[in-house]
């Protein structure tokens, strides 16, 4: 049974030692992954970890503190090119240059906070979509930043060991995925996470409760952007070119149908979320070449619409994922865990 | 003064184009407080369909026009039905993700039909062409954007003043409740206005459609230029709407022409953010404080 007897039950990392020894099999499942994996998977690996990152920070945002944010590809993008820039143009060693990217980013998030004080729903999503596009304009006309052909990321050194090759990014990437994957999961059963889910729940209940609105919104979102900048610098390096081109609208909606499909105010489930639809958007590119399906949407294509813009149906998968889970299943796919969870817990009776 | 001049008319023709995606945004959301993100994939779609009648079946502009308003309003009621109607009792977010997701359907459906290639959209009227105003030109594409749109905001006015469906609708906006008690059926009102919605849309993307080059993105930023207009003007209110997007145009052209060219789309979302900074509901309308 999952009843807590008293406050330090309710902070504990681990609820009950079947949660640990799950997370330890999984950690440890993840650590030996690259002695098997080939090159493909260990990249597609590298994607999901970094999609997870920005799943579990836009939750704290979304599901957590119930803000709503379509601007995350401007984190993204601003995590990707400090990173960048502080290597190639400042001399910064990777170790240091990636937090500071973290800590750009999440100034933008306090910035961008700030009108979300006085905005709400519609106005505050215009708000966040006008600063993920004004931080892709900016940097597209930037002759700093490269242009339109953005620039190409330096190898991830730490000391004298240089990470180049798949399994040594995946060690790299895993590493900060895990720490800021545990690290939100304190965060949340901090003060500052109830804070967070209080001003979700009621924005005048929270303050009559003595919570400084101000502050932790502000800090919703700058934490939000720290995990988004620190996913954009690793993705810099995971694909070793960044361009402005990538960060528009389409990723910031993908990364909203990542914390929706997870299911909201879950890290686990950003986590799912994450790792299916990036797997789901690999697949989908490439979807003419599946077996059985692909000759026949092919064949389609060719007599109705054109063979070209078959890729297209990655969005069309995904907006309809998208729109299914709202209408079906709002918590995701951690509702369904919950669902499942409660089915078996009186089992057999 | 002649580019004074100039970027006054540019400003209005775009700025038309912003007021009538802003308008088409407004309609939705004052019925059912959805911020349709879907519209300009909407229009999009419908400017598409025009093209293809046009381009592939020879069927005359006019004709077309026609067949594409017919075309959108469909559109618009089939969305509605398909995937806000079995939505129940969905979240502002909820919303969003539902619109935002019918996007990407309609974007991807786009990109698949028709290819990324960038197409004209033929138009009888010139580019180059037009009339004289003392000294500055005013092209017939320009007049033509510019009518259409008054035209458009003209016969909504006077829909929604004198026939019984617009009042109807306005019957909705005001309490939906009510309105039922009253006997008027709301989700078919609330149907019939994502069609209404999806007409305005498409006159906008027909009107933009020959300015910019027709291609899946071709809607993505007159539809955030008309969200913001929208947000501008408050978000309920029509007229706000389009004094909002004319504002707009004028206020992205200017700078262009003027300060930065290469930075004009950034500026008007500063202007969206500085502006409801200070007034949180948007210039025409009364912010209402929230209470527990």
């Amino acid at each position: 049974m999952d009843m807590k007897r008293d406050y330090f039950e309710d902070i504990q990392l681990f609820r009950t030692n079947t949660v640990l020894v799950v997370t330890v099999i999984f950690l440890a499942i993840l650590a030996i992954v690259p002695f098997f994996a080939g090159a493909y998977t260990l990249y597609v690996l590298n994607l999901i970890a970094i999609h997870s990152i920005v799943a579990i920070g836009l939750n704290i945002l979304v599901g957590y503190t119930g803000q709503i944010s379509l601007g995350h590809a401007g984190f993204f993008a601003i995590g990707a090119y400090s990173c960048v820039l502080l290597m190639v143009k400042a001399g910064v060693p990777f170790i240091f240059a990636l937090p500071a990217a973290g800590f750009i980013s999440a100034l933008f998030g306090f910035v961008l906070g700030l009108p979300s004080l006085r905005l709400e729903g519609p106005y505050l999503a215009i708000a966040t979509l006008g600063f993920g596009m004004a931080v892709t304009q900016v940097i597209s006309h930037s002759d700093f930043t490269g242009g339109h052909m953005g620039i190409k990321a330096p190898p991830m050194s730490l000391g004298s060991f240089v990470a180049d090759t798949g399994a040594e990014q995946y060690a790299v990437i895993m590493t900060i995925t895990v720490i800021l994957a545990i690290a939100a999961v304190n965060l949340l059963k901090s003060r500052v996470g109830r804070a967070f889910v209080a001003i979700r729940d009621s924005e005048v209940a929270a303050e009559a409760m003595g919570i400084n609105l101000p502050y932790y919104k502000t800090l919703a979102f700058a934490v939000s952007a720290f995990y988004t900048g620190i996913a954009g610098a690793l993705m810099a390096f995971a694909l070793e070119h960044v361009s402005a081109g990538s960060f528009n609208l389409i990723l910031s909606i993908t990364f909203l149908a990542m914390v929706i499909v997870g299911g909201l105010a879950s890290v686990m489930g950003s986590i799912l979320g994450a790792a299916l639809l990036t797997y789901l958007q690999l697949k989908l590119l490439v979807i003419h070449e599946a077996p059985g399906i692909g000759p026949f949407l092919l064949e389609i294509s060719k007599r109705f619409l054109t063979p070209e813009g078959i890729p297209n149906i990655q969005s069309i998968v995904i907006g309809a994922i998208m729109i299914a889970i709202v209408i079906f299943e709002p918590l995701g796919m951690h509702g369904i865990y919950l669902r499942t969870k409660r089915y078996w817990r009186t089992w057999p009776f | 003064m002649g580019i004074f001049f100039d970027l006054i008319i540019g400003g209005f023709a775009i700025g038309a184009c912003y007021a009538l995606v802003a308008l088409a945004m407004v309609i939705i959301y004052k019925t059912s407080e959805v911020p349709n993100f879907a519209q300009g994939e909407m229009a999009m779609i419908a400017a598409f369909v025009a093209f293809t009648l046009i381009q592939s079946y020879g069927v005359g502009f006019w004709t077309t026009a026609a067949i594409t308003v017919v075309f959108s309003f469909l559109l618009g009621c089939v969305l509605e039905l398909a995937f806000l109607r079995p939505a129940k009792n969905p979240t502002v977010l909820g919303l969003i993700v539902i619109t935002l997701g019918a996007e990407m359907i309609l974007y991807g459906i786009a990109g698949w039909k028709w290819g990324a290639n960038q197409n004209p959209f033929p138009v009888p009227f010139s580019e180059y062409s037009g009339i004289m105003v003392g000294g500055v030109m005013i092209t017939e594409i320009n007049i033509w954007t510019f009518v259409t749109s008054l035209v458009m905001m003209l016969l909504l006015f006077l829909f929604f003043r004198y026939t019984k469906v617009g009042v109807a609708m306005k019957a909705v906006q005001q309490n939906a409740f009510a309105a039922r008690a009253m006997g008027i059926p709301t989700r078919r009102i609330l149907t019939f206005t994502w069609g209404l919605s999806s007409v305005t849309g498409a006159v906008a993307g027909m009107l933009i459609a020959p300015i910019a080059t027709l291609d899946p993105n071709m809607m993505l930023d007159p539809m955030m230029k008309g969200f913001a207009a929208a947000v501008l003007g408050g978000m309920t209110s029509l007229p706000g709407a389009a004094i909002g997007g004319y504002l707009l145009g004028l206020i992205e052209n200017f700078f262009g022409g003027y300060v930065s060219l290469e930075f004009k789309s950034v500026v008007a979302f500063a202007v969206i953010v500085l502006i409801l900074c200070v007034k949180p509901s948007g210039l025409f309308v009364k912010h209402y404080e929230k209470k527990v």
